[in-house]
């Protein structure tokens, strides 16, 4: 990844916002490397869209620091911060064509007109729209306008990059791609780039570190792999993949679950009640022959089975009646030892899988 | 047996090129006939209440006054200076009045458009008031304020400002000014609504890419707020064309607008047929305005003016 000699680092410190007496964001700090693809993930209504209006402007915050490269910016008027933004409904202005859209931010800079074809065209060039300059913005399909208004974002080669869901509006195919392509954008570019969503997939496969937010905070922020293998809380948990969950408690020294100890790969924490994350793909089917040191095994009665054509999905219940889910590929050897639904199974999870988190 | 199969045959041959398109035709036109049949009590009060007066003014309107068959009326518009001259006033009060209600208007539109929803719905009942007035009172109210010895005049002459009384009612400016305040909501209300639909995320995403608050109302806010603004210049101004009450009123006499040489026409000479061929003459030239407007507006949606 190259960075861009422009790009800068932020570094937010505790951003305070109520809208009326309720709170919205809360002493969040929150660092963004120069360069990075940092996202934002969390669920509809925690306060991502307001963090990024008031990293450009829009929203003022009720206390907090912003830095961007060293200057304090939270007070700066939003035309002056030089941060290029790609809004969720793309906002293009719908009076002027492809050409001047992305012209914009160029002519309030007072860039001549020759220079200012060029980047122009090079803007174009660098989101796929070459020749399409003269086109009325209403003439453009969901997939092109995304693309012109990443050309207008990043046209006048900002400090940094925000984007606010911007493929939420596009179909899933397109969507993929896009994903794709704007990463290779940054990869080419390496503007710092702020990038919101509530798709942890998207999340997952765009960024170099994911901040996910819950209630106006910041609950883990780390590398997609590290937040997939490492959730720090239930919610980040149970938001990034599919998880099920069961009580354990630290006694001793040791986890257990009901009479059974646990095994686990990490220390053992403090003292008190967590929960133990199981991911379906993380659980196999165990036959009873099977030695299991090392092993955690967790006895169900299945309940159901259901084949996805390259994978199968058991559903089985623990002896409280807790749900569990497993997930594996349909291959022979683990087809030959199916049970039929009714029947007891033993699913299998090695200790370094072993997952505890805080219970919310 | 035979005759199985000829019947088999002909159903073969039926369903393999037809393919009931013919019932599918008479379907269509039984749907058509039955939209008309739906349709016809308002076609038929269109025709009755606009078609059929409108029809028979044009008719009235061929006739002199002597009852022959005649285009007396309307080449009189070109022989008789005073009808030139009328339709020139009746122009230039139109253009002043709708420019009094842009200047006025707009800020008011503006203000309305940005403040938050309630202080602007409260607001918006003091623009819409004066529509349950009378045009009549509003504009006998106005001549009470603006006349020589009026409420205007007697206060800036106590306060010292002017020692000789202005004089604002029974001329162009009291036409205007009475007219102004009558037409004003027919230009916000538009005007407003069409404000009230710019995307603040438009705005928002001007400021971001580094125009300021002026740059960003002058380049996006402006030229989005255009076609609002458009409908409500014409609508002010052709009301304009045809207004009667103030300028009779407040004009004194010395404003003569086209409304009222109609008026004056038939019930004073009653001379039916030239007051038609005014009354159409109207009716063209409104017309032609709104085709000019509309004309205008759709080259600017094709983007004729999108690329300045
Ligand atoms: N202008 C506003 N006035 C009042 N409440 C708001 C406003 N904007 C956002 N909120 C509230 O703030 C919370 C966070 O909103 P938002 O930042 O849009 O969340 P997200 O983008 O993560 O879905 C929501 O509960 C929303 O209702
Ligand atoms: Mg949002």
């Amino acid at each position: 990844m190259s960075i861009a000699p422009s790009a800068l680092p932020i570094g937010m410190r505790g951003i305070e916002k109520r809208f009326g007496s309720v709170p919205v964001l809360r002493d969040l700090n929150l660092d963004v490397e120069a360069g990075e693809f940092l996202t934002l993930l969390g669920p509809s209504g925690s306060g991502k869209t307001t963090l990024l209006m008031i990293l450009a402007g829009f929203v003022r915050a009720n206390a907090g620091s912003i830095r961007v490269g060293g200057d304090e910016i939270i007070t700066t008027p939003p035309h002056k911060r030089n941060i290029g933004m790609v809004f969720q409904n793309y906002a293009l202005f719908p009076h002027m064509n492809v050409f001047h859209n992305i012209a914009f931010p160029l002519k309030q800079r007072g860039v001549a007109a020759a220079e200012t074809a060029e980047r122009v065209e090079k803007a174009l060039d660098l989101v796929k729209l070459q020749g399409l300059g003269e086109r009325r913005v209403d003439q453009l399909s969901g997939g092109q306008r995304q693309r012109v208004a990443l050309a207008r974002a990043i046209v006048f080669e900002p400090r940094i990059v925000l984007m606010d869901e911007p493929l939420s509006a596009l179909d899933k195919g397109l969507r993929e791609h896009m994903q794709i392509e704007l990463r290779a954008l940054h990869r080419r570019l390496g503007m710092t780039t702020v990038y919101v969503t509530h798709d942890q997939r998207e999340a997952i496969t765009m960024s170099d570190r994911i901040a996910v937010m819950n209630g106006g905070r910041i609950e883990q922020l780390d590398k997609p792999e590290s937040l997939y293998a490492r959730p720090q809380t239930q919610f980040v948990a149970s938001f990034i993949g599919e998880s099920n969950f069961i009580p354990v408690e630290c006694r001793n020294g040791s986890v257990w679950y009901e009479d059974r100890r646990i095994h686990t790969a990490a220390a053992t924490p403090a003292a008190g009640q967590y929960l133990m994350v199981l991911r379906p793909e993380k659980l196999r089917l165990l036959a009873t022959a099977e030695p299991t040191s090392g092993v955690n095994v967790l006895n169900a009665t299945l309940s159901d089975i259901i084949y996805q054509g390259d994978s199968f999905v058991c559903y089985a219940v623990l002896r409280d009646g807790r749900q569990l889910t497993l997930r594996d590929y349909c291959r022979s050897d683990v087809l030959a030892k199916m049970p039929a639904p009714g029947q007891p199974v033993s699913f299998g999870l090695d200790a370094q899988d072993t997952i505890l988190v805080a219970a919310d | 047996m035979g005759a199985q199969t000829a019947v088999m045959q002909e159903n073969a041959g039926r369903a393999g090129p037809d393919l009931n398109t013919q019932a599918l035709r008479t379907d269509a036109r039984r749907e058509s006939l039955r939209l008309l049949a739906l349709l016809s009590p308002s076609l038929l009060l269109v025709f009755a209440i606009i078609i059929v007066p409108i029809g028979w003014l044009f008719w009235l309107s061929l006739f002199d006054e002597a009852g022959g068959f005649s285009a007396a009326n309307y080449a009189r518009f070109f022989e008789q200076a005073s009808y030139i001259k009328t339709f020139v006033t009746t122009f230039k009060v139109a253009f002043i009045v709708t420019g009094a209600c842009v200047l006025l208007g707009y800020p008011l539109a503006y203000m309305l458009s940005q403040l938050p929803r309630r202080a602007a719905s409260i607001c918006l009942i003091f623009v819409i008031l004066p529509f349950w007035t009378s045009v009549l009172v509003r504009t006998y109210a106005w001549l009470v304020i603006l006349q020589r010895k009026g409420l205007i005049n007697s206060w800036l002459i106590d306060l010292g400002v002017i020692s000789q009384p202005l004089s604002l009612a029974n001329n162009l400016s009291g036409v205007v000014i009475g007219m102004t305040h009558i037409l004003l909501p027919f230009l916000v209300l538009p005007l407003y609504a069409s404000m009230k639909t710019i995307d603040t995320d438009c705005l928002r995403a001007g400021m971001n890419l580094g125009a300021g608050p002026v740059a960003t109302f002058r380049q996006i806010f402006f030229p989005l707020s255009l076609p609002g603004l458009a409908s409500g210049v014409v609508i002010v101004f052709v009301l304009c064309l045809g207004f009667f009450v103030t300028p009779a009123l407040m004009g004194g006499g010395k404003v003569n607008m086209w409304a009222m040489r109609m008026e004056q026409t038939t019930s004073l000479y009653s001379n039916w047929g030239a007051g038609a061929a005014l009354g159409v003459v109207l009716l063209v030239v409104t017309l032609a305005l709104l085709g000019l407007f509309q004309w205008l507006l759709g080259a600017r949606a094709t983007g004729v003016w999108s690329s300045r």
